[in-house]
C-alpha cells in the first residue's frame, strides 16, 4: 500500500533560487541597519536561537528526523565554552569552539544511539537522552547547579578586538549567524543533501540505490548537534552566563516551536521562527504568566492550520523558494 | 538476619515492593501511552498533563462538591477520559493522514495549554489532598511499614492493567480493535465503526492517565508541573518496552519500578537517570525494544 | 492637577536631555521595577504577590513623602537567568529603571546583581536565597533582604536542637544547593552539641521518597533534616506522613520551606513541620492589619516573608533616595541604604551590613495541628526567636571583598 502521509518537511519545488538570493540580502540588511532601532542585546539573543532553529530544521526539514532534544546540545555547549571561558580562561574565539566541539561528541554519541528508530521513537530517545543530560548537569559540580555559571567574560577576540562592547559583540554574532547560514545553505544544496531528502521521502529506497542511510543520518545528526552547540556556545558569551534554563526540555521545545511558526524545511523559516518567538517573549513578558499558555495556542494552532508556517506560507503563495 | 551487598535482608524486600509500588504508576502510564499508540499511531505527549487533570479533577472534586477519594476514582478518569475525546474529534482526527510527528506536536501543544491555565489558577506549589481515611494506616511486615494505601495502588494497578490486557487480548472486542488497527479499511467493511472506535480508545486511554492521577493525588504533590516530570520517564520506559504489546508495556513498567527502588538503596545519586541508561543499553542490543517487533 | 501634570512634563523633559533625574521644584522620579516569576517554580513565593506589595509601598510612602513621584513595573523571568538578565539590561538602559526588586530563583538573581553592577543601578533581592549574594559574589549596587541559605540553615539547625532534637538524618537535594544547605545544618547542629547520624542524597524532582524514608526511619534520628526544596520537599513531607514518620515520634525540620508550602500540604499533613522564617502574617496587628491590605489584591492568599520583604525593601528605598534627592547613582543609593538605620511596620528596626545583607530577627515555627487552627492562614506555633545578630552569617563568614580585614 502506498504511504499516505504526507512527509513533514518541505515539498521538493525545484524553482530557481532568484528568490532566495533577494530574501538572503534583505535578511542581510536588516541585521546591518536593526541595532539603530531594536535594542541589540534583543538581537543577539533572537540571532542565537535563530542559529539553534537552523540547526535544529536540518535534521526535521531535510532529514525528517524530529529531535525533541536538542537542548542538550545547545545547553552543554553554553556550559563548556563559559567554562573554558572563565575556569581555563580560553580567549573567546576558542571557548566557542571548546563549546561546539563538545556538542559535536556528545551529538555523535547521542545520533549513534537515537538513529537505531525513527519517527516517534527517535523523538521520544531523544528527548529521554537529553533529560538525563540535563539531571548529570544538575549534579555535577562545574555547571553550578542552580546558580549555573556566571559572569564568564567575553574577552578579546584574537586578542584585538573588545568584545565587552555591545556593537562589536553583535558584529561577531553577525558574522557567525551569516558563515552558518550560508554553510547550512551549502549543505542541503549539496549531493549529500540531495540524499538526505532522498531518505526523508523514501528511506527504503535510498537504501535499495545503495545509499548506507544510517551513516547519512549520523553525519547530518552530528552536523545539527555542533551548529546548536555553536548557537548555544555565542549565547553562553553574550548573556556571559550559563544556565540549567538552556538543557531543560522546555527549550527544546521552543527551538521546534520557532522552526514550525517559520515554517519547517524551509530556509528561512527558522530565522522568522526564532525573532518571532523571541520577540513575543520578550514583549510579552509584562504578563508573563500566560507565555507558555499562549506558546501551547501556538503549537496547536500551526499544525493544525498552518503547517507550512509563515514563511512555508509565503513561498507556496508567491509560488516561490524560500 | 542476612545481608546483601552490605545492605540488610529486610530492607531489600521492603525497598523491593516500594519499587513495584513505584512501577504501578510507570505500568498505567504506559499502558495508556501503548493503547493509544495501538490504534491511533500517535505518541501522546498530552498524557502527563492528563495525569495531572486527573489529579486536579479529584481535588476539584472534593473541594467544589464534596466527593471524596472513592467517587473521584471513578468520576474523575470519566470526566477526563471525555475531555480527551474531545480532543480527538476537535483536533487529533484531522491529523491522521499527515506524518505522526504532527500528532506529537499537538499534543505537545495541548500539554503546554493544561499545564499553563493550572499554573495560572493553582499556582506552582501544589494543592493538599489527604489520603482517604478507610486506607490510612498500614502494616507492620516484620521487615517494613507498608502504608495501606501503597498496598492498594499496587493491587488495583494489576487489576486495571490486566484487565485491560485481558480484553484487548482475548474478547472479541479487543480482537475488533486489533483488527482494526492492522486494517482500518477491512474492518469497515465488516460494519465496523471504526471512527468511533478510535475515538472511545483515545478516551479510555486518558481515562487510565487520569485514574493514575487521581490514585498519585494522596501520595504525591498534586501540582501543574507534576505530569512533565513523570512523563519523559514513562516515554523512555516504553521505548525500553516497544509498543508493540500490551503485556510489554506493563512489564516494562513494573521491571523498571522495581530496578529504579534498588537503585535508590545501592546508588541514589544515579536513580533518576538509571531508566535513562538502561534505554541506551537496551537500544544498543534490542532497537526495537525488549517486546517490541522490528518493523 | 494641572501643576502636577506640568512639574512632571517638566521632569520628564530633563530625562530626555539625559539630565539629573529630577526636577528642582522638588518632584522626583523614582523607577521601581518588580522582576519575579510569575508562572514558574516560585510564582506563589514572590510573584504577583510581591507585585502588590510593592505597589503597598509605594502608596505609603507617598502619604509620608508626596513630593517623590515612584513608577512600578513589574515583569516576568520565568525562572530563566537570561531573561531575567536581557530584561534587567534593557530595563537599566533604555526604560530608565532605577531598582529591581525580588528576583527568586538564585541563577538569575545572580545574573541581575551582576548587571546592576555594571550599569550603577540597585538591585533588592528578596526571594532568592543564595547567601552566595552577600558571599563571594556580593555586590556594592546588591541588598539582600529577606533570608538566605546559611541564616535558614543555621537558625534551624541551631534552634531545634536546643529544644531537644538532637540528633539528625538528612534528606539532601543532589546537586549544590542541597549540598550547601545541609552543610551549613550540619555545622549548626555539631556546634549547638547535637549528632548527625546519616543522610542519603536524593536526585531533584524525585517523585517518590519512600525508599529514602524507610532510611530515614530506620536512622531512628530525632529529626529528619529536610535540604531540599518545592516538590521535593512537599513530596518528602506527604510521604512521610503516610509512611507514620511523625507518628513514629520523629519529625521533619524544612530548610527551605515557605508559608504557600505549608499551604499547599495542609495541616493534616504538614503538622509538627519545624521551619525558620523572617516573618509571618500573623505574628503581630502590624502584620495582619498589612495583610488584609494586601489580600485586596490576592484574595484567599496568605502572604510570605518575600512577599513582605519587597514591602520593607521597597520602603527603605525610597527613604534612602529621598533622602539624597538622587537615584541616579546606584551605588551612592546603597551606600544611602547602608548608613539610614531601616524601620518599618513588617520588619520593625534592623540595620544593613556592608556586604549588603539586611539584619532582622528570624523565628522558629512549627506547624500546627489541624484542631488547634483556628481560622484559614492560622499556621504557626512560635517556638524561638533568633536574634538578628545571631541570625545571619557573621560579617566576616563569606568571603564578601566589599568588607575590609
Amino acid at each position: 500500500m502506498a504511504n499516505v502521509a504526507e512527509p513533514i518537511g518541505a515539498p521538493l519545488v525545484r524553482a530557481s533560487a532568484w528568490s532566495e538570493t533577494i530574501a538572503f540580502v534583505i535578511m542581510a540588511g536588516f541585521f546591518i541597519v536593526a541595532p539603530v532601532f531594536i535594542y541589540p542585546v534583543f538581537l543577539m539573543k533572537a540571532l542565537c536561537f535563530a542559529l539553534f532553529a537552523l540547526a535544529f530544521n536540518l535534521l526535521i526539514g531535510y532529514v525528517g528526523l524530529l529531535s525533541f532534544g536538542h537542548a542538550l546540545f545547545f545547553g552543554w555547549a553554553a556550559y563548556v565554552s563559559a567554562h573554558a571561558a572563565k575556569v581555563w580562561h580560553l580567549p573567546p574565539e576558542l571557548a566557542i569552539l571548546t563549546g561546539t566541539a563538545a556538542a559535536a561528541v556528545l551529538g555523535l554519541v547521542t545520533g549513534a544511539l537515537a538513529i537505531r528508530r525513527q519517527g516517534i521513537y527517535f523523538a521520544m530517545i531523544t528527548l529521554a537522552l537529553a533529560q538525563m543530560m540535563y539531571f548529570f548537569a544538575l549534579q555535577v559540580p562545574f555547571t553550578g547547579g542552580e546558580d549555573g555559571i556566571q559572569g564568564v567574560p567575553r574577552g578579546f577576540l584574537f586578542g584585538l578586538f573588545d568584545l565587552s562592547n555591545t556593537m562589536t559583540m553583535y558584529a561577531l554574532v553577525v558574522v557567525i549567524f551569516i558563515a552558518s547560514f550560508l554553510f547550512v545553505y551549502r549543505i542541503i544544496h549539496s549531493p549529500f543533501g540531495e540524499v538526505l531528502k532522498a531518505i526523508r521521502e523514501n528511506e527504503n529506497r535510498a537504501i535499495s540505490l545503495g545509499y548506507k542511510t544510517e551513516r547519512y543520518k549520523l553525519v547530518a545528526f552530528v552536523l545539527s548537534a555542533s551548529l546548536a552547540g555553536l548557537a548555544g556556545a555565542v549565547k553562553a558569551l553574550v548573556f556571559q552566563l550559563a544556565s540549567l534554563t538552556d538543557v531543560h526540555w522546555t527549550m527544546s521545545g521552543e527551538v521546534v516551536l520557532m522552526t514550525l511558526v517559520g515554517g519547517l524545511g524551509t530556509v528561512f523559516g527558522p530565522v522568522v521562527g526564532a525573532f518571532v518567538i523571541g520577540a513575543m517573549q520578550n514583549y510579552l513578558a509584562g504578563f508573563g504568566q500566560w507565555v507558555t499558555v499562549i506558546q501551547g495556542v501556538i503549537f496547536v494552532i500551526c499544525v493544525l492550520l498552518f503547517r507550512r508556517g509563515i514563511v512555508g506560507e509565503i513561498a507556496h503563495l508567491l509560488r516561490i523558494r524560500l | 538476619m542476612f545481608e546483601i551487598f552490605g545492605i540488610p535482608s529486610q530492607a531489600l524486600f521492603g525497598q523491593l515492593l516500594i519499587g513495584l509500588i513505584n512501577g504501578s504508576f510507570y505500568a498505567l502510564l504506559s499502558l495508556g501511552l501503548a493503547v493509544i499508540f495501538g490504534m491511533l499511531n500517535i505518541i501522546n505527549f498530552t498524557h502527563g498533563a492528563q495525569y495531572m487533570l486527573g489529579a486536579f479533577a479529584a481535588y476539584l472534586l472534593l473541594q467544589l462538591t464534596g466527593l471524596g477519594y472513592w467517587p473521584a476514582l471513578v468520576i474523575a478518569p470519566i470526566l477526563v477520559g471525555l475531555s480527551g475525546i474531545v480532543i480527538e474529534r476537535t483536533m487529533l482526527q484531522w491529523l491522521y493522514k499527515l506524518d505522526h510527528l504532527y500528532g506529537l506536536l499537538l499534543t505537545f501543544g495541548i500539554a503546554l495549554i493544561l499545564e499553563g491555565v493550572f499554573r495560572n489558577y493553582y499556582g506552582s506549589s501544589g494543592q493538599p489532598y489527604q489520603l482517604p481515611p478507610s486506607l490510612s494506616g498500614g502494616q507492620n511486615l516484620g521487615f517494613m511499614f507498608l502504608p495501606n494505601y501503597r498496598a492498594w495502588v499496587v493491587v488495583t494497578s494489576l487489576v486495571v492493567c490486566f484487565g485491560t490486557w485481558f480484553v484487548i487480548e482475548k474478547t472479541r472486542l479487543g480482537a475488533n480493535l486489533r483488527a482494526a488497527t492492522e486494517n482500518p479499511t477491512l474492518v469497515r467493511a465488516f460494519g465496523i465503526n471504526v471512527p468511533r472506535m478510535i475515538t472511545l480508545t483515545y478516551g479510555f486511554g486518558v481515562g487510565l492517565a487520569a485514574l493514575a492521577g487521581v490514585m498519585a493525588a494522596p501520595i504525591y504533590n498534586v501540582s501543574p508541573q507534576m505530569g512533565s516530570d513523570i512523563i519523559i520517564v514513562v516515554f523512555a520506559v516504553v521505548v525500553i518496552g516497544g509498543m508493540g504489546s500490551i503485556l510489554g508495556a506493563i512489564l516494562t513498567g513494573f521491571g523498571l519500578g522495581v530496578i529504579e527502588g534498588l537503585t535508590k538503596v545501592f546508588f541514589p545519586e544515579a536513580s533518576n537517570t538509571v531508566i535513562f541508561v538502561i534505554m541506551a543499553v537496551v537500544l544498543l542490543i534490542r532497537p526495537a525494544g525488549l517486546f517490541g517487533r522490528t518493523a | 492637577m494641572k501643576t502636577h501634570a506640568r512639574k512632571f512634563a517638566f521632569a520628564a523633559a530633563l530625562l530626555m536631555c539625559g539630565a539629573a533625574a529630577f526636577a528642582q521644584s522638588g518632584t522626583q522620579t523614582v523607577k521601581i521595577a518588580v522582576l519575579s516569576d510569575m508562572s514558574s517554580l516560585y510564582a506563589d513565593i514572590g510573584g504577583p504577590g510581591s507585585v502588590a506589595a510593592a505597589k503597598l509601598a509605594i502608596a505609603d510612602f507617598a502619604k509620608v513623602n508626596p513630593n517623590l513621584k515612584v513608577e512600578l513595573i513589574s515583569a516576568d523571568h520565568q525562572n530563566k537567568p537570561d531573561i531575567g538578565s536581557s530584561l534587567a539590561t534593557q530595563w537599566y538602559d533604555t526604560d530608565k529603571v532605577d531598582m529591581i526588586v525580588d528576583v527568586p530563583g538564585s541563577g538569575v538573581a545572580l545574573a541581575v546583581s551582576q548587571v546592576a553592577n555594571q550599569k550603577n543601578k540597585v538591585f533588592i533581592v528578596s526571594g532568592a536565597a543564595s547567601s552566595a549574594l552577600t558571599g563571594d559574589k556580593c555586590s556594592p549596587n546588591t541588598v539582600h533582604w529577606t533570608y538566605d541559605t546559611w541564616m535558614l540553615a543555621n537558625g534551624t539547625g541551631t534552634a531545634i536542637v536546643k529544644t531537644g532534637g538532637d540528633t539528625w538524618f538528612f534528606l539532601t537535594a543532589d546537586y549544590a544547593f542541597g549540598y550547601a544547605l545541609e552543610g551549613d545544618t550540619v555545622a549548626a547542629v555539631e556546634k549547638a552539641g547535637g549528632k548527625v547520624l546519616g543522610k542519603v542524597r536524593h536526585p531533584t524532582n524525585t517523585n517518590d521518597f519512600s525508599s529514602f524514608l524507610l532510611q530515614a526511619q530506620a536512622s531512628k534520628a530525632k529529626i529528619i533534616g529536610l535540604a531540599n526544596a518545592g516538590g521535593d520537599t512537599i513530596n518528602s513531607i506527604k510521604q512521610g506522613a503516610e509512611f507514620g514518620i511523625v507518628k513514629g515520634g520523629q519529625k521533619f525540620a524544612g530548610l527551605l520551606v515557605f508559608a504557600s508550602d505549608v499551604n499547599a500540604l495542609g495541616l493534616q499533613t504538614a503538622q509538627g513541620l519545624t521551619l525558620t522564617e523572617t516573618w509571618y502574617w500573623d505574628a503581630n496587628d502590624a502584620n495582619r492589619d498589612w495583610t488584609k491590605r494586601w489580600q485586596q489584591e490576592r484574595q484567599g492568599k496568605f502572604p510570605t516573608m518575600v512577599q513582605a520583604g519587597v514591602y520593607s525593601a521597597v520602603t527603605h528605598y525610597l527613604k534612602a533616595v529621598s533622602a539624597l534627592k538622587s537615584s541616579a547613582d546606584g551605588k551612592a543609593v546603597v551606600a544611602k541604604m547602608k548608613e539610614l538605620p531601616t524601620d518599618d511596620p513588617l520588619f520593625g528596626k534592623g540595620t544593613i551590613r556592608a556586604d549588603g545583607r539586611k539584619i532582622h530577627d528570624a523565628y522558629l515555627f512549627e506547624v500546627k495541628k489541624p484542631e488547634e487552627s483556628k481560622y484559614p492562614g492560622d499556621f504557626y506555633n512560635l517556638r524561638a526567636t533568633i536574634p538578628a545578630a545571631e541570625a545571619f552569617r557573621p560579617l566576616k563568614g563569606g568571603g564578601c571583598p566589599l568588607v575590609s580585614g
